[in-house]
């Protein structure tokens, strides 16, 4: 038999090769490729809080499972043994220190690298209510998410508050979605984007992001919102300054006469009375 | 069994006073008229009549079964009815009976049946992932099921393992013969059965679309299926305080002589903490759903925006509830885990001491982490950093778990039987949750994975990998104890490979869906993801058919072969190993004293400070 020193020392080993074995791949292979995408600086930004997450993690996992894998084949009682114990160790003091000392300094990093992350980049994304404690600098291009059972509509404040059934933004801009609802909580999820921000009645959700250049992106609902729930998605497109100008004057002739019966532009808008759905 | 048996309190009483109850109640209801009610004449739906005729059918029921012949009779001056002591006969396992071991029994069928049936939702729900598109059902019969899998899970599994296990062997494990209020430990039981049935009624009132969660005001909208899920979940919370505090009680006032807080074996432990959660987090979901179904029938306006509520207050108030409950979910599993391994690892428990930090620390930090499920609901947005390092800060006393765990393998002797299979694969399952979880508690990371088949993953990882593998764990460990008869370590074995490798294939596919893109409980998804969500069907389909093994091994061993099963199959130190199988009515002649140490495992013979073994009623 080994020494519980050797096996201590085995175990390093193996926790060592195999983090400097998965380690690249995850940083170089798995990281670029995590979601959701390089669309806007926040969706990379979460690509990259992902991939630290995943480093941190790593070491942690490999020594559990190079653990695990060690216990089983090393400490495994020999067929037909008998009823022996084992010699009785009641813990270690060393060892648990440490295991405490890595795990406390891993998680307050992971909690200090998320905030600094979060108050970065606006909210990294996500609703933030509606005066989010950290905002963009300069000027941003307002669109309201007005989402109802069961589809998105979207308003733009600065174009007369013209009210459209599809979602095209102006490439190089920080857009400033306000996302309200007028039934149910619905959840406004820009995939590529790297925006989500839930839709509630009497709410003004604001979240924040920067297009870059023109693309499209998958929008989804992200909160159960009823029967149609599964079917409430929609494309989004962004689109060149002059193009955007371009479709929303546009749109703007189009739905002229529609805006004498729209309600004004406000930050959220009386719901409906609560009725049966059926 | 003579006929004669049939009449009086019983189960068949139970569900006869029950259906007359809810037609007593349903006619009631429909008596009360109010001007503001009048909208309900216009739709055929009186939530009051229905509210009242679920109260009134589990009066019924509970009168039925006897609960009430106690205080009836003690307040007429007679003298009480000793019928619920039985001792002997299957019928006791059909009524009212306050043996723990009896009750204990009852909840494994009784939960187990309807953990059946939601894992019946499962597949159903899987088979119409099958495509993309719509495939078999329509958009509100598929939320139903998802609802009814979800409320089922969550609401029957909080006493999954409490149950059975808790209520038959931590009263043995601190040497008392009963819980300190047997009656209350029975209708615990009763209550969640009556609740079980009530949320299956649901179907019959149209169902209901919003998953487990209730959200206001897709609930409020909802029509009256939606009642059934708000009686179900009321009822499981009256059941979780209950059961909660009745384990308090017993284990705090009725610990033999000798058995001081730090020699209770680690289960107890899970247990003690389970039970706080219990009894602190359940009153909060009976409060928040009694407001929902005023919303419903007298109009009130708590949730309703346009009248002044406010949805957030739903939102927070059921996290309030929810986040220690899916601790309520995690801490019996940690519980049975940690007393599995000394056995098969023939070890004492490394590290004791930080294993009961670990489970007070989870149970401390678990009020402190809700708003994490609404990082992006925009409700309090600036004490998102909190919160994010709040649900950090539970890996920490997660990790004593996983290190005791580990530290307890450590040199051992290591005999892979299935209950140990279940406890070390519960280790992997835990460990894949747990880090998938770090993604969730990470803003910019869950502004991604909220709402996505990531965290719906992410969650199965840690109650279906951890809570049910404990689980069976604990049914291959302990109900050869239970019901005096071996279960089949061969399809224990082919039950366990199937389901860990089929659970692993399913639930770690739908990791990655969720970082794809898709959202929970829809009905349609993108086509680019249909061979991932095939994959994923195919295998949940071999995990629902491993639980057909597990069903065939039960009951081809338990009713038809019934080999008896030795006293201490496992070699096990624990005091319910030193008793008969099955376990005698009285549990002791005498009540036991306890050592200093509850795993004297590789103590030289002798010396062992072990429990003094009780000798059985003849």
């Amino acid at each position: 038999m080994w020494s519980s020193r050797s096996h201590g020392q085995r175990i390093a080993a193996l926790t060592v090769i195999g983090t400097a074995i998965v380690l690249p791949l995850v940083v170089f292979v798995l990281g670029p490729n995590m979601p959701p995408g390089k669309g806007t600086p926040v969706a990379s930004s979460q690509v990259t809080d992902n991939t630290v997450l995943l480093v941190v993690m790593t070491p942690f996992t490999v020594f559990i499972l190079a653990y695990l894998a060690y216990a089983l084949v090393v400490f495994r009682a020999p067929k037909g043994e008998g009823l022996v114990d084992g010699a009785p160790v009641r813990g270690h003091f060393k060892a648990q220190v440490a295991w405490l000392a890595t795990t406390t300094a891993a998680v307050l990093f992971l909690a200090i690298f998320g905030t600094t992350e979060l108050l970065a980049d606006n909210g990294a994304g996500g609703g933030g209510g509606p005066n989010p404690v950290a905002k963009p600098s300069g000027a941003v291009f307002p669109v309201q998410v007005i989402a109802q059972q069961w589809e998105f509509t979207y308003r733009y404040p600065t174009y007369g508050g013209v009210e459209t059934a599809t979602l095209v933004l102006p490439a190089g801009r920080e857009i400033a979605f306000h996302v309200t609802s007028l039934d149910a909580i619905h959840s406004f999820w820009a995939y590529q984007l790297g925006v989500k921000a839930d839709a509630n009645p009497g709410v003004d959700n604001v979240a924040y992001v920067r297009t870059k250049s023109p693309s499209t992106f998958q929008i989804r609902c992200a909160e159960l919102c009823g029967l149609w729930h599964g079917y409430m998605s929609d494309t989004g497109r962004v689109v060149s300054s002059s193009d955007f100008a371009t479709w929303i004057a546009a749109r703007r002739r189009q739905f002229a006469p529609v805006m004498n019966y729209l309600p004004k532009y406000a930050p959220s808008y009386a719901p409906d009375p609560t009725f049966r759905a059926g | 069994m003579k006929l004669r048996r049939l009449i009086g309190f019983n189960l068949l009483t139970a569900v006869v006073l029950g259906i007359v109850g809810f037609y007593l109640g349903w006619w009631l209801g429909h008596l009360v008229k109010a001007p503001s009610l009048d909208y309900f004449d216009d739709t055929g739906q009186n939530d009051i009549a229905l509210f009242v005729a679920y109260l009134t059918g589990v009066v019924g029921f509970l009168v039925g079964l006897g609960f009430a012949n106690y205080p009836v009779q003690r307040m007429l001056g007679k003298p009480p009815s000793l019928r619920e002591k039985e001792t002997a006969g299957i019928g006791r396992y059909f009524g009212l009976c306050t043996d723990h071991k009896v009750v204990g029994l009852q909840y494994l069928i009784g939960i187990g049946a309807f953990i059946f049936i939601g894992g019946l939702n499962a597949m159903l729900i899987r088979f119409e992932l099958l495509r993309p598109t719509h495939l078999a059902w329509n958009g509100n019969n598929y939320l139903t099921l998802v609802g009814l899998h979800g409320t089922m899970m969550m609401g029957m599994m909080t006493s999954g393992i409490l149950g059975p296990f808790a209520n038959y062997f931590v009263p043995l494990m601190i040497g008392a013969r009963r819980m300190a209020f047997p009656r209350i430990e029975a209708l615990t039981f009763w209550l969640l059965m009556a609740a079980g049935t009530i949320l299956m009624t649901t179907l019959a009132f149209g169902g209901f679309p919003t998953g487990w969660t209730g959200y206001a005001p897709l609930s409020e909208q909802s029509n009256m299926g939606m009642d059934a899920y708000i009686a179900f979940f009321a009822l499981v919370g009256l059941s979780m305080t209950l059961l909660g505090l009745n384990m308090l009680v017993t284990v705090i006032t009725m610990r033999a002589p000798g058995l001081s807080w730090s020699r209770l074996p680690i289960f107890v432990w899970g247990t003690v903490t389970t039970s706080v959660l219990m009894v602190l987090a359940a009153p909060v979901l009976i409060s928040t759903l009694f407001m929902l179904a005023l919303d419903r029938t007298a109009q009130t306006s708590f949730f309703n925006v346009q009248a002044g509520g406010s949805p957030y207050l739903y939102e927070n108030l059921f996290w309030i509830f929810g986040h220690p409950e899916v601790y309520v979910l995690a801490l019996p599993g940690m519980g049975i885990v940690l007393e599995i391994l000394p056995v098969f690892a023939r070890k004492p428990l490394w590290g004791y001491r930080l294993a009961v930090t670990g489970m007070v620390g989870i149970m401390l930090l678990s009020f402190l982490v809700w708003q994490h499920h609404l990082f992006v609901s925009g409700i309090n947005g600036d004490l998102r950093p909190f919160y994010m390092l709040s649900t950090e800060l539970i890996s920490l006393p997660t990790g004593f778990i996983f290190v005791c765990a580990l530290g307890t393998l450590w040199a051992g002797r290591i005999r892979l039987t299935v209950p140990m299979l279940f406890a070390l694969a519960w280790i992997f399952n835990f460990l894949i949750g747990g880090l998938s979880g770090v993604f969730l508690s990470d803003v910019p990371s869950d502004v991604t994975t909220h709402g996505s088949f990531f965290s719906m993953a992410h969650f199965h990882y840690t109650i279906m990998g951890g809570l049910l593998f404990a689980f069976f764990g604990a049914v291959y460990f302990w109900v050869p104890k239970m019901t005096g008869f071996e279960l089949s370590e061969r399809l224990g074995k082919i039950h366990f490979w199937v389901m860990f490798i089929a659970f692993n294939s399913t639930f770690g596919p739908l990791l990655v869906i969720g970082f794809l893109g898709m959202p929970r409980r829809v009905v349609t998804y993108a086509g680019y993801l249909q061979g991932a969500n095939e994959w994923v069907s195919i295998s949940a389909f071999v995990l629902g058919a491993s639980m057909l093994v597990f069903l065939v091994n039960l009951v081809w061993t338990q009713v038809f072969v019934r080999t008896p099963a030795a006293a201490n199959p496992w070699g096990s130190k624990s005091i319910e190993f030193q008793l008969p199988s099955p376990v005698p009515v009285h549990d002791f002649d005498r009540i036991p004293t306890f050592g200093p140490d509850p795993y004297p495992y590789g103590v030289i013979e002798g010396t062992r400070p072990v429990a003094v073994p009780a000798r059985p009623t003849a």
